[in-house]
């Protein structure tokens, strides 16, 4: 009834008949203004849909934070920030993914070990952060009416072998790992050799095992869980491709008096998948958790377009890297108790299941890194790389070495996203796009330590600082001043 | 009942939130009609408060496990570890013998006698904590007793494959466990016993998280040579269809 007094009250025939008589040059105008007003109502009464257009599936116009990345880092991001903010519902959180069934996301291809053997610190912490949220993860991630989250850990251990060379070593980073409080043993050789007789300790001088917090788990259902939790945090997602980003210089004094230009990202533009659609998303803070993509997000943003030398033309050293994951069956192979056992050879494997299946596989050297541009698998290469050393060291598996049947189950591809710098992550913002928060590059161990990242990321951008682990030496500024963080346990 | 604005500004509230999630996983989650729904869970879905509440609850039932398994540091001090584990046994609801005395075990009120408090320096012997709400935080009071030789974990509701990888430093003394019908423990949890090398007695029967039990008996006693398991009858969960297939081939092949 409303509408249909307002369609004789504002039928264009009525007002504009009578006004037009009167002042002849408003009638135009007085026409395009009626026809908006009707419009304009037409909308807002009940019945009609909000937008002239279907929006549903665009982001939307105004987000506080942009995290760039659906994988795990940046689920975990998400995930802190809506922990850590003071107020419920403070701050809009939207993740942008371009690829919602994860096909090649490292996160769901990755082999899911987590251990605390590391050599700095940091990493260590990262390790015991995680494993402590992992243990108590149906407590963060609980959502009511869902059932709980099942991460089928399995805690085997992680069994490192050294050769006379590498010993020395190795104590140091027991030393450090005991020292931050990770559950670690030293083992000699025959002790190597009583606990697990199916080893071939040939070469081996020293072993170390960690006997608690240390295993491997299903990535996915970290994924699933953290998305659901999230999700019902009030986080919003989005399927789509960044393609742009606006932004505003301003040109600042340092204190020793040189010019810097500082740059802040107004607008990300979200492009639909096949179509030339976009929507402009308006934000504060952006984050890059893209994973192997990220050296492509940060040019996108800049970072890198200057002289090389200077910290405008430093560019963020992250490339994808492709990684093989071979599975084959060995029916006389190590038992339940089998850890993740990394070679001296830099080989490593692991029980998958209870079908006397494992899985493993190498880290090439620079010289044989193979092409990224695809995930294809390259079987020879478990052939020739992995397979002699598995043999070596574990007997049983000599069998594989008969080709007559084909002992390797399927193999897949993954990308590490690699730090060509020094293999380790890069966390904090830049600092000359202001605004722009990293949380990438961690070379194959960003899945273990994504709880402690997302924390760290979260605390930086809502406190300015790292409060929990301090993560000052991960910062982008390293690169540009050449400060190596080597750590030397990179499987 | 609250004014039919209000009720209307919720509403719309609930519907906008919904149509925002662009991907929205929502479906996947909500319980499917055909299972009965409290009326809790019915109002929570038309009203935020009551979402609150129930999320509100939720984090109060993790609370009061965490308040069970509380540390008693204090009693640790004055009395040793042996006591002060006892106590936590004790408290939790389940018995505890030391070594030449006699079992103590709390009546059906929980209350039990004090007279443990004067054996200083008297090893604990067994602990029996079945259908205890124990778990990984709890534990830190099982793991200074480095004398215990019988540890009963029987139906223990939050014990789960954590807790058995925590079971290391008992390895010297511990010669009889038993996991009995746990449903939390699994397969997983199972495989980290190896380094209980002194055990002789290991229970392992009726866990319902193990998806081959039959199987697992099997790689456990290959685990632990020394070691009498009891638990699923090798057989168990094979149809007896073709008799040139006595083994089951585990579980299929997931990468």
């Amino acid at each position: 009834m409303f509408r249909r007094v307002l369609q004789l009250g504002l039928g264009p025939g009525r007002l504009t008949r009578g006004l037009g008589t009167r002042r002849g040059s408003f009638t135009l105008d007085w026409e395009a203004q009626v026809l908006e007003v009707k419009k304009k109502l037409r909308s807002i009464l009940p019945g009609e849909p909000l937008e002239l257009h279907d929006t549903s599936h665009l982001p939307p116009e105004h987000s506080d934070v942009v995290i760039v990345g659906g994988g795990i880092l940046g689920l975990s991001v998400a995930f802190w920030l809506k922990k850590l903010e003071k107020k419920r519902d403070a701050i809009r959180v939207l993740v942008v993914e371009q690829d919602h069934t994860y096909s090649k996301a490292s996160t769901g291809l990755s082999v899911g070990g987590i251990w605390q053997q590391f050599s700095l610190p940091e990493n260590i912490q990262l390790s015991l952060f995680s494993i402590n949220f992992l243990r108590n993860i149906n407590e963060h991630l609980a959502v009511v009416d869902a059932p709980p989250v099942d991460l089928k850990f399995n805690p085997a251990g992680y069994l490192v072998l050294a050769s006379e060379k590498d010993a020395a070593s190795l104590e140091n980073k027991v030393r450090v790992q005991r020292q931050e409080g990770a559950k670690i043993c030293l083992m000699s050789a025959e002790q190597l050799q009583n606990k697990f007789p199916w080893i071939n300790t040939e070469g081996v001088a020293l072993a170390s095992y960690g006997m608690e917090d240390e295993g491997w788990f299903d990535p996915w259902s970290l994924l699933h869980g953290l998305r659901r939790k999230v999700q019902s945090m009030g986080v919003l997602f989005c399927q789509g491709e960044v393609t742009r980003f606006i932004t505003s210089s301003s040109h600042m004094e340092t204190s020793s008096r040189e010019e810097v230009i500082l740059k802040r990202i107004h607008e990300v533009h979200v492009k639909m998948d096949n179509s030339l659609e976009y929507q402009p998303v308006e934000c504060a803070v952006v984050i890059n958790a893209a994973g192997a993509w990220s050296g492509q997000i940060a040019e996108l943003a800049g970072i890198g377009n200057g002289p090389p030398g200077t910290l405008q033309g430093t560019k963020l050293p992250v490339e994808p890297r492709k990684r093989y994951v071979y599975l084959w069956h060995c029916p006389q192979g190590p038992g339940l108790e089998a850890p993740l056992v990394a070679d001296t050879s830099g080989v490593y494997f692991r029980r998958e299941g209870l079908g006397s299946n494992y899985l493993g596989g190498c880290s090439p050297t620079e010289e044989e890194e193979p092409d990224p541009a695809n995930l294809e698998v390259d079987h020879d290469f478990f052939q020739k790389k992995v397979l002699p050393h598995l043999a070596q060291r574990v007997p049983a598996f000599e069998t594989l070495k008969c080709l007559m049947h084909p002992q390797v189950h399927s193999a897949w591809a993954g990308y590490y996203d690699y730090n060509t710098f020094d293999q380790n992550g890069v966390v904090g913002p830049h600092p000359l796009v202001v605004n722009m928060y990293f949380a990438t590059g961690f070379s194959g161990h960003g899945l273990q330590h994504a709880p402690g990242i997302g924390r760290a990321v979260a605390e930086m951008v809502l406190q300015g600082g790292f409060e929990t682990i301090n993560m000052s030496p991960f910062l982008f500024s390293r690169f540009y001043l050449g400060e190596k963080l080597q750590d030397y346990n990179i499987l | 009942m609250a004014a039919p604005g209000a009720f209307l500004r919720r509403v719309a509230r609930e519907w906008t939130r919904h149509a925002r999630g662009i991907h929205d996983m929502r479906e996947s989650v909500t319980p499917d009609s055909s299972q009965k729904r409290t009326l809790l869970q019915f109002l929570s879905s038309y009203f935020h408060d009551i979402e609150v509440l129930r999320e509100y609850l939720l984090r109060m039932e993790i609370h009061k496990m965490h308040w069970k398994n509380r540390p008693v540091s204090s009693i640790q001090e004055k009395y040793g570890p042996s006591i002060a584990g006892a106590l936590f046994v004790l408290k939790q609801g389940g018995s505890v013998k030391f070594r030449d005395k006699e079992w103590i075990r709390p009546d059906g009120r929980g209350r039990f006698s004090s007279e443990f408090l004067g054996f200083q320096g008297v090893p604990v012997e067994a602990v029996d904590a079945s259908g205890c709400a124990i778990n990984y935080q709890g534990l830190d009071h099982l793991l200074p007793l480095k004398e215990l030789r019988s540890l009963w974990l029987r139906r223990c509701p939050n014990v789960d494959d954590w807790c058995l990888g925590r079971l290391h430093p008992l390895a010297g003394s511990l010669q009889e466990l038993s996991l009995a019908g746990c449903p939390r423990i699994s397969e997983r949890g199972l495989a980290c016993l190896h380094h209980l090398q002194n055990l002789r007695r290991l229970d392992i029967s009726d866990l319902p998280a193990v998806s081959h039990p039959g199987l697992t008996q099997i790689l456990v006693e290959e685990m632990l040579p020394h070691c009498e398991v009891l638990g699923a009858d090798w057989a168990q969960g094979l149809t007896l269809r073709r008799e040139e297939q006595p083994r089951d081939t585990g579980s299929p092949v997931s990468a």
